[in-house]
């Protein structure tokens, strides 16, 4: 939990931001926004809270509304928390065409939520999202960096059941942090 | 530099190089000045977004005489030598205008009968100007829960139009902004995003540039309809601004301390804030004269000769 | 089979690292440009080819190449936009995928012919798996010398990077492209001033899509010429199109332009004929934004002459009775599909992604997307039609970017060709075709 911690990246996650904001001009430190924001979302449980946009600031010596307005223009970034592994569901046309609300509908079942809800357990919370060029493997849902494609339901309870032994939170950088 | 021509409705002008179509129009002045909801001059990068600006241009210039594919924004397109514009005179832009006057108010609460803007409202003049009669829609309107940006002012989001006037007020002038736009398409609104009070001593020109009832001072609220109170240009010494407002009164009373704005709402000077809501007694003030509201709108229907 | 120009060497096992890349030619293009070329020259050869923006607007890239302010004394900049998110296109996160180096090389050779010293690959966030692609490959291009300080042995020295974007169609315009590079919003810009005079840091720069940058790299390697001889008219080469849809082969195919769309449908080479055993009711040939057209008008132009993969050929018609090239998503439907479903997940994505800056999208798109919403239900009225179609007329050339277009010609395609299905929505009060 961060609540009582002072924020800040670990050791690994500021090297990596400093090598980020070095690949724009002298002057130019804000183009490292949503590089850092996806950075901080993965090394903050998934979510920018304010505090951690604050710290973001900081980083880029920019206001913190520069960093709110930001966040909340972009929906890959949560200003709100999410669950550890956010299932997030293409719907546009050519998965529309083939089966997305078919698969909607399952997850909601499956998992007893809404679209835009998380379980009780914390451990998933389902999304709807637009066109994520999976089109010709349709339909796909996006977890993590991982693109699930041509998915069935047999293929969306079997990486369900998976995701509940898995220890890691689902994120878009993690790996990358360290690499 | 020699002046460059421009035709405007058939009105020929000179004016300097770099003059954008508008200021063109404002130059001629009447009726076919184009309405201009987010374009404030003193305002850097403003402008463009609102679109009821828009107007034909039938002839590029002398060196390129083509017309323009497209409607442009009179606010942020140059002026070329020998370029013809039509504004009132041409029914596509007056189609257009009604059109966006309907998208403009299509979230729009049009609560007017209790907003302390009515009467010197933009949007109500572009309505009365350019709207329907009937609304075109069915659907639920978009709607905020009004909040309080600090003491003196207070944000009704519903009735926003995103021109982006006082989140570029609170950069250029203020340099301390904590609040701007949030979100994102028809979920846009103006926030602090966290409960933070925009405290500064300039933060009150916002509700000047507002062109609707997005921003006012609450110190005026529901205290009067603008059309009843009488304006007063007026001035103190003040160290942080020019000193130089109009009063709002009713018999002796001052309602409401503004900036001295032209007939488009655009301020001559900004004023602080300690001019705007802690000086509200006569004694404070060297009072000039009556102000005339040259505007036509509600609010220029004053009549002196009670006074 | 038609001739590959990108995708040749697609089967190659570990065709995406650099040494089996370099075995099979690759990097030739560089090494051409950078010993025996002058900047300008590398810009002639691309006017040459008669290479257009493969991201969807079609606009001459020599051209555009042309227009940058080399007597700016500021630095200049190429972005490549990867931002891939009209719906229906996929192309180009294949090809940065399956030949990552593909990029990386048309980037070399491209900035060189710009004089940039400093380049930017923009990728849409959601690609994340795919910087790290990018990102490998960048690597061992500056491991080999073809990045960082006089690449070659020559005085041209380069530093490339890539940049995620985080969820937002818009970005792929490209001025709110540079405004989300710059860590703001993506709001587009106002033009003039074009990016070739103010783009980048209010710097010269120029905004080219993944396939169009990668298309570069044939074109020095084999000259301009013989480039343009692949084609019909003005529309020279091949073309990535992405298929998808009720159809047996959904993928990425590249094409030489002029393959009629007819034998792109139903030939085992490319998408294989429409699933299941169906007809074919309609197709978006070019990605989301372009007008939909019905089976008769997609295979055949107004006049009768076979519909052909071309820019010319597709728009043949205009909006009455044609369409556009776009960005080459193919999306095809049978003949249970629900028109009026369809364009209900198209207006929501275009509600979705509108930036909010200017009024008629702003409101607009969210106002199309909820009458669709109640027609689609079975809650909409006849007036509805014709107030939809008012709304697209009006948004349309009315805003700052071309998005708002976007989001008004497929509303205005489909009432023109599919009305009945309209009519049949509303007097039923339900979808006829929902399953």
């Amino acid at each position: 939990m961060t609540e009582n911690k002072t924020i800040a990246f670990s050791d690994e996650a500021l090297a990596k931001a400093k090598k980020i904001i070095a690949r724009y001009p002298e002057g130019k430190q804000k183009s490292a926004m949503l590089p850092l924001l996806h950075l901080a979302q993965a090394e903050f449980d998934g979510w920018l809270s304010p505090e951690v946009m604050d710290y973001v600031a900081t980083l880029m010596n920019v206001k913190p509304i520069e960093v709110y307005e930001v966040a909340t223009f972009y929906s890959m970034f949560n200003t709100k928390p999410v669950g550890k592994f956010l299932l997030e569901v293409c719907q546009t046309s050519s998965c529309w065409l083939r089966g997305s609300n078919e698969i909607v509908n399952h997850i909601k079942k499956r998992l007893n939520i809404e679209v835009g809800e998380t379980t009780d357990d914390g451990l998933f919370t389902l999304k709807t999202v637009e066109c994520l060029g999976s089109c010709g493997t349709a339909p796909m849902l996006q977890c993590g960096a991982d693109f699930h494609e041509n998915l069935t339901i047999e293929k969306v309870d079997e990486l369900i059941d998976a995701l509940k032994n898995k220890k890691e939170r689902s994120s878009y950088l993690k790996s990358l942090v360290n690499s | 530099m020699s002046l460059v021509k421009v035709t405007i409705d058939n009105i020929e002008v000179e004016t300097e190089p770099g003059t954008t179509i508008l200021q063109a129009a404002r130059k001629i002045g009447g009726k076919g000045v184009p309405p201009a909801m987010c374009f404030y001059t003193s305002l850097e990068g403003s402008g463009g977004k609102c679109r009821t600006c828009l107007v034909k241009v039938t002839r590029g210039s002398d060196k390129d005489p083509r017309p323009m594919p497209k409607l442009v924004p009179s606010c942020r397109t140059v002026v070329q030598d020998g370029m013809v514009v039509q504004n009132i005179t041409s029914p596509e832009v007056l189609q257009a205008r009604r059109a966006i006057t309907g998208f403009l108010l299509l979230n729009h609460p049009l609560d007017c009968p209790i907003c302390d803007q009515a009467g010197e409202c933009y949007l109500q003049d572009l309505s009365y100007d350019h709207g329907l009669a009937e609304t075109q829609t069915i659907e639920e309107r978009r709607t905020f829960v009004p909040i309080d940006i600090g003491d003196k002012i207070k944000l009704h989001m519903t009735r926003c139009i995103l021109c982006y006037r006082c989140v570029m007020v609170a950069d250029q002038l203020t340099g301390q902004r904590v609040h701007g736009v949030l979100n994102r398409g028809d979920h846009c609104e103006i926030s602090t995003f966290i409960t933070r009070a925009i405290d500064n001593d300039f933060s009150g020109n916002m509700i000047d540039v507002c062109p609707v009832g997005a921003l006012t001072d609450r110190t005026f609220r529901f205290s009067s309809r603008v059309w009843l109170t009488k304006p007063f240009d007026a001035y103190r010494d003040c160290h942080k601004c020019s000193g130089k407002t109009v009063l709002w009164m009713k018999n002796d009373q001052i309602l409401r301390v503004t900036g001295r704005k032209d007939k488009y709402g655009e301020l001559e000077s900004f004023i602080c804030n300690d001019c705007r809501f802690e000086q509200k007694n006569v004694e404070d003030w060297v009072i000039e004269g009556p102000r005339i509201i040259e505007r036509h709108s509600v609010i220029s229907q004053n009549h002196y000769e009670q006074m | 089979m038609g001739k590959k120009l990108l995708l040749q060497h697609i089967n190659e096992p570990g065709i995406q690292t650099f040494e089996v890349y370099r075995k099979m030619g690759g990097y030739a293009s560089v090494e051409k440009a950078l010993k025996t070329m002058k900047p300008d020259d590398v810009t002639e050869e691309v006017k040459k080819s008669g290479l257009r923006g493969r991201g969807g607007a079609g606009f001459p890239a020599g051209m555009k190449w042309s227009f940058i302010d080399k007597k700016s004394e500021k630095p200049r900049y190429l972005v490549c936009n990867a931002d891939e998110s009209e719906p229906g296109t996929f192309k180009d996160r294949y090809l940065m995928e399956k030949i990552p180096h593909a990029l990386i090389e048309g980037m070399i050779t491209s900035s060189y012919a710009l004089g940039a010293k400093t380049s930017y690959i923009y990728i849409r966030g959601e690609y994340m798996y795919i910087v790290r692609i990018l990102e490998k490959a960048i690597e061992e291009a500056y491991a080999n010398g073809f990045l960082g300080k006089n690449i070659l042995g020559t005085d041209y020295s380069l530093e490339l990077y890539v940049h995620p974007g985080a969820g937002a169609y818009i970005c792929g315009e490209e001025t709110a492209l540079l405004e989300s590079l710059e860590g703001k919003r993506g709001n587009p810009r106002l033009k003039p001033p074009f990016p070739a005079i103010a783009g980048l840091y209010a710097c010269p720069t120029v905004v080219n899509n993944v396939e169009t940058i990668a298309a570069v790299v044939p074109i020095i390697n084999n000259g301009g010429d013989e480039y343009a001889k692949i084609g019909i008219g003005k529309s020279t080469g091949t073309k990535l199109i992405s298929a998808s849809g009720h159809i047996n082969k959904p993928g990425v195919y590249e094409i030489e332009l002029g393959l009629p769309v007819e034998e792109f449908i139903y030939s085992e080479e490319y998408c294989g004929g429409i699933w299941k055993g169906r007809k074919l009711k309609a197709v978006v040939a070019g990605g989301s934004s372009v007008p939909i057209l019905p089976t008769n008008l997609i295979l055949t132009t107004a006049k009768g002459e076979p519909r052909l993969m071309t820019y010319e050929s597709l728009s043949d018609g205009g909006f009455a009775t044609g369409t556009m090239l776009g960005s080459g998503g193919f999306i095809v439907m049978d003949e249970t599909a629900s028109i009026v479903e369809n364009l209900y997940t198209f207006a929501r994505f275009y509600h979705h992604e509108s930036c909010g800056q200017c009024s008629p999208c702003r409101e607009g798109t969210g106002w199309m997307e909820k009458i669709l919403h109640r027609i689609e239900e079975g809650r909409g009225s006849m007036k509805d039609i014709d107030l939809l179609a008012d709304i697209a007329k009006h948004i349309e050339g009315n805003t700052i970017c071309p998005l708002g277009d976007a989001a008004a010609w497929p509303v205005s395609s489909a009432i023109r060709h599919f009305r009945q299905e309209f009519e049949d929505h509303i007097k039923l009060q339900r979808c006829p075709l929902s399953r």
